[in-house]
């Protein structure tokens, strides 16, 4: 039992597992800190997923599928920063509509391009291999660089002025606007590769196979307190969580069924609790 | 302004929308037949999923071309839209409308009683407590745990490491059946080998995980199974992709899915959903519906598993053999199957 938890293959199961959730609480944390309520993130996971399939399926190249799933997170972060932004919408209520468009759009354009109701054809992944994979490597670099950035560079503090203070950012001549649709883009990006993990290490899209880790990823990022580096530490502790679940049912350890899908969620709550340290108020300007 | 800008967008999006439905949509065609009419509700994965639902297609089209029958189907995509599903069905008054799914239970029960000139069927339909025979609902079941034993006997006879495994989607009793058949198989071929197993989930989204089917059966690879039977909808395909990642192997369910891993799928336990499908409505069509629930196991070949020229690199004759043998036997009644 013991032994198994300290494998390497455990290990290499925790962080694959851990990729999608990580990249989009990354992403979701740099939108959330400009100012912009990301309840998107679920459907750049998605659409993130699906054009990685498609492209990956056309191109037989699952690089290509890597970029393709990046530029659909980055797609739809435009579109959210359009409704919330140009038109005013309510950040909200655009976040679930993208949601739901993610869940129906993806069928949709299932079933135009490939007449089928529910799965994509074949696309080559980058394999099991943690250490082969680009997604992974793209996840661990984000997640030192994004804090670094936010904290360190001038685009890092405009994009915390844009989020706390936007009448500040207006006084020194930068558009806390462009500001923010520069901030979702890049935060789209990082999602959309989250979903391109999800499609490529399957080897094709599923519908709805996203399954809620985009809101997982957000409330992580809202019980990090808005820091980039503890919400990926907290998706860490999920993935941690999810990989206990699973090895419990395999190696039939004798814990209640239905305590086994709890165990991700404490066991975050606990990191979160224990070191998070006191609690961070979200950006100020959130949602405005 | 905005309001400008907003219905520039809507009459953009809405010219677009228009486009896309004239080209996507074909224009309804209508053919004479029997005069016979039937509706049909799919469950979560849509008509195209490659395994179940695409199995009620195949005999929906069938009894199309087959009989003249005139059909009608729709794609619900979650929850409540189910009921009301089969309740816009039921209310133009077909003679006959199917329900593809255990989840469609309930709906079933309460719109049978509402429209009792309509004649009601479900696949996989299990009568919730305290409700008896319906008289104009008829349930369609298999005898999962038969076709289950055999694929478990091969993968007992298969097995290099005396390790197998099983994934299953949502924990239920539909699908404790498929497991409960397929360890009793594999003990019998193999009585000192190991049965491992895990579920995705306790929630209908369970079906729909291939990420964690995936982490699931590597789990279990893991663990020194070399063989993984699955029956967790398209969950399934991440049992697929670490089959064909391992270079290991994997036993498909309920339609033939070899081409989801040529490399790997050593056979499949397939489910007739189409033969239910197709029997149901020739019944109705020669007024001999019967109500109440009919099963279909081995013996009604309602269930079996796949061997042809595609799979036998991956089993054996004498395997297959086998397996035909034990099958007999529990046509025959010597092999006794348990079903949960």
């Amino acid at each position: 039992m013991i032994s198994i938890l300290l494998s390497a293959t455990f290990g290499a199961q925790i962080l694959r597992i851990a990729i999608p959730y990580v990249l989009a609480a990354l992403g979701g944390a740099i939108t959330e800190r400009s100012g912009v309520v990301d309840l998107a993130l679920e459907a750049k996971l998605l659409f993130g997923a699906f054009a990685a399939a498609a492209v990956g399926h056309a191109t037989s190249s699952p690089m290509a599928g890597l970029a393709a799933g990046i530029a659909a997170g980055a797609l739809v972060a435009g579109v959210q920063i359009g409704l919330a932004l140009w038109l005013a919408a309510d950040q909200v209520i655009v976040g679930v509509a993208l949601n739901l468009l993610a869940l129906a759009g993806t069928r949709f354009l299932l079933q135009l391009l490939f007449d089928e109701g529910s799965n994509s054809p074949y696309t080559p992944g980058f394999g099991d291999a943690v250490l082969g994979n680009p997604i992974a490597w793209l996840a661990l670099v984000a997640a030192i660089a994004v804090p670094l950035a936010l904290r360190h560079t001038r685009w890092g503090l405009r994009l915390r002025a844009a989020g706390d203070r936007p009448e500040a950012l207006a006084a020194v001549g930068v558009s806390a606007t462009r500001t923010r649709l520069f901030a979702a883009l890049v935060g789209g990006a990082l999602a959309g590769a989250g979903g391109a993990q999800l499609s490529l290490s399957v080897n094709g899209f599923s519908a709805d196979m996203s399954g809620g880790r985009g809101y997982i990823a957000l409330a992580m990022v809202i019980l990090a307190g808005w820091r980039p580096a503890w919400a990926a530490i907290a998706c860490v502790g999920v993935a941690l969580g999810e990989s206990l679940r699973i090895y419990f049912q395999v190696a039939d350890v004798a814990i209640p069924r239905e305590l086994a899908p709890l165990v991700p969620y404490v066991l975050t709550l606990v990191v979160l609790v224990v070191l998070g340290g006191k609690r961070r108020p979200p950006p100020a300007s959130l949602g405005k | 302004m905005r309001i400008r800008r907003l219905v520039t967008l809507l009459v953009g999006v809405n010219v677009l929308l228009i486009a896309i439905g004239w080209i996507v949509v074909p224009p309804p065609t209508t053919k004479p037949g029997s005069g016979l009419r039937v509706g049909l509700v799919f469950d979560i994965g849509g008509k195209n999923d490659k395994s179940f639902n695409e199995a009620a297609y195949r005999g929906l089209e069938r009894a199309r071309t087959e009989l003249g029958v005139d059909v009608t189907y729709i794609e619900p995509s979650e929850g409540a839209d189910r009921e009301s599903a089969l309740r816009t069905l039921a209310a133009r008054g077909l003679d006959l409308v199917i329900g593809v799914g255990f989840i469609f239970g309930p709906d079933l029960e309460h719109l049978a009683a509402k429209f009792p000139a309509v004649k009601f069927a479900g696949i996989d339909y299990s009568p919730s407590e305290g409700v008896g025979t319906i008289a104009n609902l008829a349930g369609l079941r298999f005898r999962e745990h038969e076709g289950s034993f055999v694929v478990g006997a091969i993968a007992g006879m298969l097995t290099r490491t005396r390790t197998v495994g099983f994934v299953g989607g949502m924990k239920i009793p539909l699908i404790r059946k498929f497991e409960a058949g397929y360890e009793a198989g594999v003990l019998h071929t193999c009585p000192t080998c190991r049965v491992v197993s895990a579920y995705a989930g306790t929630e209908p989204k369970a079906f729909a995980d291939p990420s964690l089917g995936e982490e699931l059966a590597a789990a279990q690879y893991g663990q020194g199974a070399d063989l993984i039977f699955h029956a967790a909808g398209n969950t399934g395909d991440g049992v697929f992709a670490a089959a064909r990642e391992r270079g290991l192997r994997a036993i498909g369910v309920d339609s033939d899915q070899y081409d989801n891993a040529p490399c790997c799928v050593v056979t499949s336990m397939v489910k007739a959903v189409d033969v239910a499908v197709v029997d149901i409505i020739k019944d109705v069509a020669a007024k001999r519906f019967r109500p109440g629930i009919h099963e279909l196991g081995l013996a009604e070949r309602g269930v079996g598993f796949i061997a042809d020229e595609r799979n036998r690199d991956l089993l054996p004759l004498e395997v297959v053999e086998q397996a035909r043998v034990i099958a007999a036997q529990i046509v025959a009644g010597a092999i006794q199957v348990p079903d949960r």
